[in-house]
């Protein structure tokens, strides 16, 4: 588990990170979610050592993270960049020396993360003279190069198509499921609901959420519940304790404090009339994302 | 999962940027242009100045007018006496003179600077004794050839080679991958390495040069080539790889300031002065030799302005150990400054900075 603690970082006057805190766990998916400018980049870099922090911990399973630590981790940008001349396999291999690897590992490794990616393309092929989707599985390849054994990445879907999407999702899955370390992030709130285990949501440099999806859930917003009934639901508004959040005709979307009320609203309904669906309604990543940064 | 260590990884980055040279074809190109173009050079200029000494003007006196009759290809100054013949020849008007003497068997002598003219002792119809003034004087040739030689030699090595490093510093920081590059080692590494490696390149392709002009000299028969300049290019060597280090570590800090290859020419035009203004210096002062003393303290002119003292024999021994600790001191503030600016500027995007901030910034 890699966990920060208090971490503090200003560029020159300008305070970008303020005592932020959070874990990512063992074997687990986490999502790093914050609006352009929160400092995701600023807090993942100074996570691989690239930017020192100005004060705070950084931790692996207890004990302060070392260079070595930092070396296990596999690691992607948010600006892309490989060398555009250069073969493919060429700079797997070099970046994967300066993590031990022999000429010979890399190679192998280098040849296989190719193949699993699916990569469009020679491996011997210059980076520039493929598409900017095989590029990014290249980029993805220059993650894992080294065998590492966490993942910071940092916008990893940005620019693949549907399918290479999946196909990257199993990748890191699959690397989650040995049992590391996973941070990412991603603009693309609908994938991180439904990849992540663990959310961490920051706004202007400070920690806003963190937790499971569902106890984010639980914690921002009051339940909501669905109903549709045959009749006009218009008299739902005049119920005490209960907010409608949207209404349509037959048709009601309602908050309640707990499912009791939400229950008796349901009875009314079915009272008046046939009841076609009630169900409680599951407040998508996007509006708790909003939620949470515009209090 | 370890990681390579400082010096291996220095070694990796070496390795790739000497690869990535030797793969590229216009690098390779120019490289082969430059080092037949050398030689072809030297191999030629043995044919030189027998081209050009049929034009030298020659003084005589009434005797020695008599005895160039037929040669009309030679320009003759009439003059009165040998001491005003030998006056002209030290103030280089003319190359030699034919003068009466008692002491030569035909009647005539011939005067020189250090060695009479081929193309006039050729004309003379019989062979007489010649006098020469100053036998030991520098070959004004060679003086030229070292100047302007090692000085090119040192100009085009530390343009050719510093823009080489720049280029590399600022495609790592402009397609990024620096940012990985740092995830896996340190920004010292990759400056180190950069420089190392483009030292070994400059150095690899002037002694490939030399062997070229060597080669080029054994063609023409100008074996003065060796012996003469062989004290002075053994001080060029040290000289010149300690000097480039210092160029090719300011060229270093300079791109690591910019984000984009457009913004590169501002922040090292200043370090192409240090190395431009020096040498034209050394050239156009060649004959000063006060002015070539300072400039062989200068650590941007003492590669070029300490052989050429050398060669002409106007430097004490131990000068060219000062000038040497001087370089080396220098070379050593100039690796601290770089790898204070390079380690602060690297990771920096977006407008280039100026030394200045490079400087002063936290």
């Amino acid at each position: 588990m890699i966990t920060l603690e208090n971490i503090n970082r200003s560029f020159g006057s300008k305070q970008v990170l303020h005592d932020l805190s959070f874990s990512i766990g063992d074997g687990r998916m986490t999502g790093f979610v914050g609006s352009n400018g929160s400092g995701k980049t600023t807090t993942m870099r100074i996570l691989l050592g690239v930017l020192a922090a100005d004060s705070g911990h950084i931790t692996v399973d207890g004990s302060p993270i070392t260079p070595t630590h930092r070396s296990a981790i596999g690691y992607m940008p948010e600006e892309r960049g490989l060398y555009p001349k250069m073969p493919i396999i060429d700079q797997l291999i070099y970046l994967a020396r300066f993590h031990g690897l022999s000429r010979q590992a890399a190679k192998r490794r280098g040849l296989e993360l190719l193949e699993e990616l699916d990569l469009n393309g020679e491996p011997t092929d210059t980076l520039e003279s493929v598409s900017l989707g095989n590029q990014q599985k290249v980029q993805i390849a220059a993650a894992l190069i080294h065998e590492p054994q966490a993942l910071v990445l940092d916008e990893p879907f940005s620019g693949l198509d549907p399918v290479a999407v999946e196909r990257t999702l199993n990748v890191l899955k699959s690397f989650a499921d040995t049992g590391a370390p996973v941070l990412f992030s991603s603009h693309q709130l609908d994938l991180v609901e439904r990849l992540v285990d663990d959310l961490v949501i920051i706004n202007q440099g400070r920690l806003v959420a963190n937790g499971t999806a569902e106890q984010l859930r639980r914690q921002r917003s009051r339940p909501e519940w669905t109903l549709q009934t045959e009749t006009d639901m218009g008299w739902v508004r005049e119920l005490p304790d209960i907010t409608v959040v949207e209404l349509d005709g037959t048709w009601v979307r309602f908050s309640a404090d707990n499912a009791n009320a939400a229950e008796a609203v349901m009875r009314r309904a079915l009272s008046a009339g046939s009841v076609r669906s009630f169900a409680p309604h599951t407040v998508a990543l996007n509006r708790l994302f909003q939620e949470v940064t515009q209090p | 999962m370890s990681r390579a260590s400082f010096t291996s990884a220095i070694g990796l980055v070496i390795e790739r940027e000497i690869m990535v040279r030797v793969r590229s074809k216009a690098f390779m190109t120019s490289t082969i242009v430059s080092i037949v173009l050398f030689g072809a050079l030297v191999a030629v200029s043995g044919a030189l100045p027998t081209l050009f000494s049929s034009t030298d003007k020659v003084a005589v006196t009434s005797a020695g007018a008599e005895a160039m009759e037929g040669s009309d290809d030679i320009d003759l100054v009439t003059v009165e006496s040998a001491d005003e013949a030998k006056d002209l020849i030290r103030s280089g008007e003319v190359a030699a003179a034919v003068v009466e003497s008692d002491d030569s068997p035909v009647g005539y002598s011939v005067i020189a600077e250090r060695s009479a003219p081929e193309s006039l002792t050729g004309a003379l119809s019989e062979v007489p004794t010649v006098q020469l003034l100053d036998p030991d004087a520098p070959d004004p040739v060679l003086t030229n050839f070292i100047g302007l030689g090692l000085g090119i030699v040192f100009f085009m090595a530390a343009m050719t080679f510093g823009n080489t490093i720049a280029s590399s510093v600022v495609e790592e920081k402009q397609s990024r991958i620096v940012e990985i590059l740092l995830a896996s080692t340190s920004a010292r590494v990759l400056m180190f390495g950069k420089i190392i490696a483009c030292t070994i390149l400059a150095f690899a392709q002037i002694g490939l040069t030399a062997l070229s002009v060597l080669i080029g000299a054994a063609i023409s028969g100008n074996d003065l080539v060796l012996g003469k300049v062989a004290e002075p290019i053994a001080w060029f060597i040290p000289l010149f790889i300690v000097g480039f280090v210092m160029v090719a570590a300011l060229y270093a800090a300079a791109a690591s300031m910019v984000s984009r290859t457009e913004d590169l020419a501002s922040t090292s035009s200043p370090i192409m002065m240090l190395i431009f203004l020096p040498y034209m210096a050394v050239i156009v002062f060649s004959s000063n030799e006060s002015v070539m003393a300072v400039l062989s303290y200068i650590p941007f002119s003492a590669a070029v302005a300490v052989p050429m003292r050398v060669f002409l024999g106007t430097i004490e021994w131990w000068e060219p150990l000062i000038s040497l600790v001087i370089l080396a001191g220098t070379t050593l503030l100039a690796l601290l400054l770089a790898t204070r600016i390079f380690e602060r500027s690297i990771l920096r995007s977006g407008p280039k900075l100026s030394w200045k901030q490079a400087l002063t910034r936290s």
